[in-house]
This record gives C-alpha cells, structure tokens and sequence, in this order.
C-alpha cells in the first residue's frame, strides 16, 4: 500500500463508583428515568459541585496502569457547549492540567510488541441521555431526557497518534479495556456505554513525516465497529487520495446498518467550548505519598501476568494471552494451577471446552459454576489414565449440570476407565477367542483388524477400557 | 419607640426580658410593609404565613424559659437568589418567574436553624447584575431616603427593605460591591465576607469566583450577629474556607488605639465627589482623634481592575446562565425545534444587561480571544490581589470611599459604561477576594455617604473593631430615612 495509515483513539470509560463525580446519587445503572438525581446533577440555580474523592484515586489508578506520570497539580475547567442532555450546559472536565500524562502500553501485532504513547487521562463528568419519539433523530417530534447518567464519572484517555492500522487500534482498545478491568475501576460494557471510543485517523504517503487531514470517527460502539468503521475510512480517505483528491478536516459517524461512514460536521462548524478554570472547585492538589498508596494497591497487570505464566508454566505466547485478556479467566488459570501441575492440559481446557460452554451459555467465567479444585481434578483424572479424552467431556458435562466433583460423577456412574492388568487381559483374551478370523487378518498385514478388535473391547466394557493398554496387548498377543 | 425601628441585638434584648413577642415584632414589621412599601418596593414575595409560624415557634419556646440565639424572633429579608425550599427564587427575572427550589441555600438553614423569622424575599438586579436595582424585571425599588434617587445595586431590596424599616436584618449578595454601594446609598452597614467565608450553596451564582453572601443591617452590632449566623465551613461548597469561625461579636466595644489605617491614594482621585471627599475627610480626622494612625498608601493596579472585572464577571456569567435553556426549569420559549427553543426562552426570559454581559463573557471565552481578554484579566487579577497583600503589610484596614457619589435620580445613568463606573471602589476587594465593610459617614444633600473598610483576608473581625468604634462616636445608624411616618 501506498499510504500510511495514522491511527489515535480517544476512549471514555464510566468509572464504577458508588456515587456520581459531584454529587451522593448512585451510579447504577438502569433504574427509572430521573430516579437518580439530586438538585446538584440536575444542574439546578444556585448549586455546586464537590469532587469525589474516589473519582481522583481511580483516575489516578488508570494512569499508574497505563504508566503515566501523575500531576501534583491539576485543575477542572468548564467545557461549555448546548445540548439538552446537558442540564449546566457546560461538562466540567480538565483541559490544560490533565490529573495523568505521558504513559504508554504496549500491544502484541504479529509476534511483535508495540509500544502506544498515551497522551493523557483525564476526569470529567458524562451526560444524561436522550429518548427521542420517534424511530430516528430526523423522525422525532420531541424527546424526553433521562438524567440518570448525569454526572457519573468519565475518564477519557487519549492516545498519540502510534497506531498504523485499524488492527492495531483494535488490539490497543483491546489492552485498554483489560487495564481497566484489571485495576477494577470500570466496568468496560461497551454495549452498556461504560467504553466508548472516537478514533482520529489520517493518511500519509508512505515515508512523508507529516500526518495528512484527519476525519474524526464517532459511534463506534463496539470492537467490532471500531476495527471496521477504521477500515472503511482508510478505504474512503485512499480513494479520495488516489484521485488526487483531498481529505477534508470533519467529524464522521459510524453507520452500523449501512457500514459507511457519513459526514457530521466539518471543521468550520466545530464547536467552540471556550474552556476556562472551573471557579466552584478549587485545584487538586495530589500528594506523593497518596500516589504510592495508590500505586500499592495495583494488581498485577496483563502484560506481567502473561509473562508469569510463560515463564513459570511455559504455556505459548499465544495461550497467555488468551488466559489473560481478562482478569477474571487469569484469576481462575492461577486458581486451577493451585490444584494440577499441569498447565497445557488445564490450559486446552479452559481454552477449548470451558470457553465454548461460556460462550455458548451467554456467561463469563466469573458465573461460572464449576470450581478450579474440580477442573484441576477433572485434569488429574485424565492424566492418571482415569478418564479418556472422551469420557472426560461427558465428565465435564455432569459436573457444569450439576455441580458435582469429577471423582463424585466417576464412581456414580462408573464411568472409571478400565486400566488393570488382570481384568484387561481377560476381556483381551475373551475376544480373541471369539475372533479366530481377525487374528488371522491381523497377521495377513490388515490392520483394520485391529481396530475391529479394540472397538469389540470397548462394546464389552462400555468404553472404559483403557485404550492405549489393550492397544499394546492385541499386538503383543497376536505376533 | 416602634418596635420596627429597633436593632435585632436591641429586639432580642425585648424578647428576653419578655417585654415583646417575637410575634409582635413580626405584626410590627409587617404593618410597616403594609404602610410604606407602595412607596419603596422592596419585596417580591412576601412569606407572611411562615413568618408569623416562626415567630409562634420563637414565642413558645420564651413561654417555656428556654434560651434563644440572638437572631431567634427577629424578622429578617433574603434576596431573591438565595434559594428558599417551597418559596419562588426568582432573581428578579422572566426566566426564573415560576421557579420554586426544592431546597435551601446552606445561609438559609443556617438562620432558619437560630429561628430567624423570614419576611420574604427582596428585589435586584437581574442575577445581580447592576449597580441600582433598575435592572428587576418586575419592580423598581426606591431609596428610603428621597424616592427619586435609586437604593443601589443589586442588593438594593434588600438594602432598601432595612433603611425602610420593613425588615431588621437582611442578606445581600456581592460580587462587585452589590451589598457596599447599597448600603452606602441607604445609610445602612453592609459587609462582603472574605471569598469563602459564607458558603456560596443555594446562592444562584452570577460569577461564582467572587460572588459572596454578606448581612445588610442597622448597626454594626447587627452586621456581627448576622455573621455568626451565616459563617462557617460548608461541605457542600469547595470554596468555603475550612477551620474556626470567630465570634465576630468578640470585635464589638473596642478601641482603634494604636491601628494603622491606610488610605490609598487611587480612591481619592479625580472622580470622587468633593463633597463626599470631604464628609470622609472629617470620619478620617475622627479616627485619628480616637487614636488610629492614617497613613497614605498604594494600589497601583486598581485602574485597570475594573476592565478585569468585566471580563472575568462576565466570563463567568456567561457559563453560569447557560443552563437557562428552557430544558428542564424556568422560563420556555415556543419553538419548532430544540436551537429555535433555546433562542426564544432566552430572548424572552432575559433582560438587556444579562443578555449584554453574557455576550460580553462569550467573547472573551472565545477561541482567539482567551488570551488576549480572559487570561490577561486573571493576569491582573493576580497583581491586584498583590497590591493588597503589600498593601497589608504596612497596614491594618484600608480606608476609602464605598461609591463615589450618592445614590443617583432613578433614570439617572442610562449609558452602561458609567453605570459600571459605580463599582470602581469596590471592585478591586472582590478581585482580591478580602473582606470589606460600608458603613454611614455622613450626609451629602440629605443623602447617605458611605465609608468602606478593607480588611486582610480573613479579618473581618478587625473591620468590626473599627466599625463599632467609630460608630460608637456618632449618630448616623440612628438617623432614619423620612418615610411613613418617621
């Protein structure tokens, strides 16, 4: 391709306090129109705002995450533009004096790490939503407004522009989200709004040092439009390129129906939110010595965790990153690991079977019904010659139905593999017997015979004889 | 003598040695209202009902010996942009006509807490912005002291009410001398706390970095025990000042021995009113015969403060009002769409200044003018809160003209330039954000002149030392306005 692609993405995440950024009101989500309001979020004359505490320490907690460094000083300012959803007509955030800058993190692309420069994190509180009448904005008559969500607190982390592909926008969102998640500070449900993400993107020719006209991308309201809203706007800004064309400066949107993008407002009629210092707070001044409280209390992040379990259980690169893309799987890996010394064999589990009963079921692992003692039994049970790879699916099965350790399912069922000598050698010796013939065509070089063989054995015992036991003795019986 | 032409300190006196009722009191205050407020126009709601509950309340509890706050009994009157649960807070506007609060500003609970009794709710200017009570949307409120000549602004309901004799107490809101100049121009004692003192919760805001809510009394007896009322760390207002509040009535009875008092040269110059030169000449005199020591002093920037202050007023204003767009209270245009909506309930529901300040404001907000207009005022601001920082290091109070001139003929200033001019003395105090106090001097021609005190941040206990002894040499405070009667 001839073009360089330059990617930077501005996401906003809903922190998960109990109460909104300037007011007590709860922060849950849902509840009954207008339920959730005080005068103070209701933007009411004469009210003003108080800072919640716990708002400053988990932004402060995102930019440790993210590797920033954290402002002694920092202030709000008043962002002022009309929208109805707005009751103050102005969103109080932090302009000049972000309370994080300067971090990165870095994303795994092709075997490779990349490091994305993170320009700032910054608090600021969110709007309230509109219901409009009708099917579309354009067919509404009127609109209600639901001020629930006024006033719960936002962070908006910026990235520089260090992305070169919609891929790598999406694993970097990708990595947002885990932090975030990891560190417990938000709840991450882009299907919700807790993240949301606008995305800045431009073309270059290849080898010019100078970024070319941006678009500005809205409505991207998952990963999955994120990656193809930015594939689609490359796609648009090259062919205007190539036709010697030029990209205008504007804000676009993200048509999930008709997978384009459509102009919203051009750089002319881009808001103007004549920022100035919020005058009913007053600046916030952070100790260094809350900043390594703060700091002690981080978890250990994904990119960590993923080396840990590389170099201490030797799973594949490609295997750490699945178990710990949330924190809730890794959490689980390091809980079965308590139990089994056998990491691929637990890592195959919760990769394949585990996961797609999870997807399938709709659940994440945390509602997960079954223990990590048990899966970590369940895997002992295979490795001891227990369990076939067959029956342990079955196994697997009872124990999501009924909660059931796999020992408990094994004995009630007697489901337990046969691997005695004796007992094996009697069915072994039985069958033959009854198949003069397949010996012979064993001999005669068939070695379908074989397998005829083992399958009559499994119909004798129902499958649980060990497989690989009476394997090696048909062949040394009938040499 | 009527009981309406008492001080609270003197009506709390009474009400001990039960020689009154606090319903009396009340009966009193509201038969006064009866006879002179078609004259004056101080109220634009009045809470006859609650007051007359609140002074029962007061009485009960006196029936039952118990003791009561000095303010408990006495009739008093709140601007109307200090939000009152149930009772409308209109700020003299359209846009607010029908809005009733579901809650109280925290000075409110404060005195509602001492069982103050609340008469109702005083006219002003528009949000506050004015200098003579002529921007109301409703009512034009006259000065007590000659019905042709304005009671100042914007406080001038609640300015007027008291020199009318129509309430004891009082609360004003300042921002760029909205409680001083009216009391200057009624004869009355009105006190603009250090930023912070009072918290600012339930005061509808007009520039929320210099608005404070301040008494406006009859003496400075009064000034003190409405300050002990309503001062105080609040939780809900960031900007309150946190620690002890002093018992500001500990300032009362002594003498100003041995205090330097400063007299800066730039409030003393070319657009002062000779004869209030003079009048301020002889209280100076007056100090310094009780024994303060007056030097001569300097705050270089005070010129340009009044050009900060514009900008940085209606900077904030222009925020501050945005949320009256017809969404979700107050006044609502007709309209096909939501930008047609917004237009119209702003067209209608503002007056001209509020309309002229918030175009003020927004440009100076504006991308490419930030620099050049709202930053270079918070620059200044910042050199003239210096000036007094410097000032106070030589100095105990500052000694100057509240206005200068009295109050002026209704229709008397028509260009807005001049009409800003009013505030030159009292501007810079907010920007610096210390305390200052406008108490009666004198006369000029039958009307009022008032003497501002300038205290360092915080020491508003030293401006009441100073105030009380000089009132304690002279008679001004017991002069009534000639109306009704008196």
């Amino acid at each position: 391709m001839k073009y360089e692609t330059v990617i930077g993405l501005e996401v906003h995440s809903e922190l998960k306090t109990k109460s909104k950024i300037f007011c007590g009101c709860t922060t849950a989500f849902g509840g009954d129109p207008n339920t959730h309001v005080c005068p103070v979020c209701l933007g009411l004359p004469g009210v003003l705002p108080v800072i919640n505490k716990r708002v400053v320490e988990f932004a402060i907690k995102a930019g440790l995450a993210m590797n920033c460094e954290i402002l002694p000083f920092s202030k709000f300012d008043r962002k002022n533009y009309y929208y109805p959803d707005l009751p103050k007509n102005f969103q109080t955030s932090q302009y000049d004096l972000p309370i994080c800058v300067n971090g990165h993190i870095d994303i795994e692309i092709n075997g490779e790490t990349k490091r994305i420069g993170i320009t700032r994190i910054h608090m600021e509180e969110d709007a309230g939503k509109l219901v409009h009448s009708g099917d579309t904005i354009t067919s509404s008559s009127s609109a209600l407004v639901d001020y629930n969500r006024t006033g719960v607190p936002l962070i908006e982390i910026v990235s520089e522009p260090d992305m070169r592909s919609p891929e790598e926008a999406k694993l970097y969102l990708e990595k947002v989200k885990a932090i975030l998640e990891y560190i417990d500070v938000s709840d991450c449900k882009m299907q919700e709004g807790s993240l949301r993400c606008d995305a800045n993107i431009s073309l270059r020719p290849v080898g010019q040092a100078e970024f070319g006209t941006k678009s500005e991308l809205k409505n991207l309201n998952s990963f999955r439009s994120v990656q193809r809203g930015l594939e689609y706007e490359e796609l648009r800004q090259a062919e205007i390129l190539d036709e010697g064309g030029r990209v205008i400066q504007e804000t676009r949107t993200w048509d999930e129906q008709q997978n384009v993008t459509k102009s919203l407002r051009s750089k002319e009629e881009a808001h103007d939110y004549r920022y100035f210092p919020e005058p009913d707070l007053v600046p916030i001044i952070v100790a260094p010595e809350w900043i390594e409280e703060i700091r002690a209390t981080l978890p250990e992040l994904p990119d960590a965790r993923k080396h840990r379990l590389m170099d201490v259980y030797g799973l594949s690169a490609y295997d750490a990153d699945m178990i710990t893309m949330t924190r809730a799987m890794a959490d689980y890996f390091d809980a079965v690991m308590e139990h089994t010394a056998d990491a691929k064999t637990a890592t195959n589990w919760l990769m394949g079977d585990v996961s797609a009963y999870l997807n399938n079921a709709g659940i994440t692992i945390t509602e997960f019904a079954v223990k990590p003692a048990d899966l970590a039994q369940l895997v002992a049970l295979i490795n001891k010659g227990v369990l076939s790879s067959k029956l342990a699916k079955a196994v697997f099965e009872e124990m999501v139905a009924s909660g059931k350790t796999p020992e408990a399912i094994v004995k009630e069922k007697g489901l337990e593999q046969i691997s005695d000598q004796g007992a094996l050698e009697a069915i072994v010796d039985e069958t033959l017997a009854e198949n003069p013939k397949s010996i012979e065509d064993f001999r005669a070089g068939k070695d379908r015979a074989l397998g005829f063989l083992v399958g009559q054995i499994m119909k004798k015992t129902k499958g649980k004889a060990n497989p690989a036991m009476i394997n090696d003795m048909l062949k040394e019986k009938m040499k | 003598m009527e009981l309406f032409k008492l001080t609270a300190h003197e009506l709390h006196d009474k009400l001990v040695a039960r020689e009154t009722s606090s319903t009396e009191i009340t009966r009193a205050i509201f038969d006064r209202i009866e006879k002179v407020e078609g004259q004056v126009q101080s109220y634009l709601t009045l809470t006859k009902d609650l007051a007359f509950e609140q002074a029962a309340a007061v009485d009960a509890a006196l029936a039952k010996g118990e003791a009561i706050s000095p303010l408990a009994g006495i009739p008093g009157a709140l601007k109307d942009n200090l939000c009152t649960t149930g009772i409308r807070t209109s700020c003299a506007s359209k846009m607010l006509e029908h809005f009733v609060p579901p809650y109280n500003a925290t000075v409110v609970e404060k005195l509602a807490a001492e069982k103050a009794v609340f008469i109702g709710k005083v006219n002003m200017d528009e949000f506050a912005m004015g200098s003579s009570c002529e921007n109301s949307a409703y009512q034009l409120t006259r000065n007590p002291w000659d019905l042709s000549v304005v009671p100042g602004g914007s406080s001038g309901g609640s300015a007027a009410s008291v020199a009318a004799c129509e309430a004891i107490w009082s609360l004003g809101s300042d921002t760029g001398g909205s409680i001083r100049q009216p009391a200057s121009f009624t004869g009355t004692v009105g006190l603009k706390p250090t930023y912070g003192r009072v918290s600012r919760y339930g005061l509808v805001a007009f520039a929320s970095s210099l608005d404070q809510i301040g008494p406006i009394t009859r003496d400075v007896t009064d000034c003190a025990l409405v300050m002990n009322a309503i001062a105080g760390h609040d939780h809900r207002d960031s900007t309150s000042v946190p620690g002890e509040t002093p018992d500001f009535t500990k300032a009362l009875g002594q003498n100003v021995k041995g205090l330097k008092i400063g007299l800066p040269t730039e409030y003393f110059g070319a657009g002062l009113d000779p004869q209030i030169d003079t009048v301020l000449q002889k209280a100076i005199r007056q100090l310094q015969d009780m024994g303060a020591e007056v030097v001569e002093c300097s705050l270089p920037h005070t010129e340009y403060a009044l050009s900060a202050y514009y900008l940085i007023a209606t900077a904030e204003a222009s925020s501050n009002l945005a949320r009256y767009d017809g969404v979700g209270f107050g006044h609502r245009g007709a309209g096909d769409n939501i930008v047609d909506m917004y237009k119209r309930t702003r067209t209608e529901g503002f007056g001209a200044e509020v309309k002229r300040r918030i175009m003020l404001g927004t440009y100076a907000l504006s991308s490419g003018y930030y620099d050049a207009y709202y930053l270079k005022a918070m620059k200044v601001r910042t050199l003239i809160k210096q000036d007094f920082d410097k000032a106070f290091e030589q100095v105990d109070v500052l000694l100057t003209p509240t206005a200068p001139t009295v109050a002026f003929k209704i229709g008397g200033i028509v260009d807005p330039l001049s009409m800003y001019l009013q505030d030159v003395c009292t501007i810079p105090i907010n920007l610096a954000g210390v305390p200052a106090l406008s108490m009666p001097c004198g006369f000029v021609n039958g009307l009022p002149v008032g003497m501002q005190l300038i205290g360092k941040p915080l020491d508003e206990m030293t401006l009441l030392r100073v105030a009380h002894a000089f009132e304690q040499q002279n008679d001004y405070h017991k002069q009534f306005a000639p109306l009704g009667g008196i």
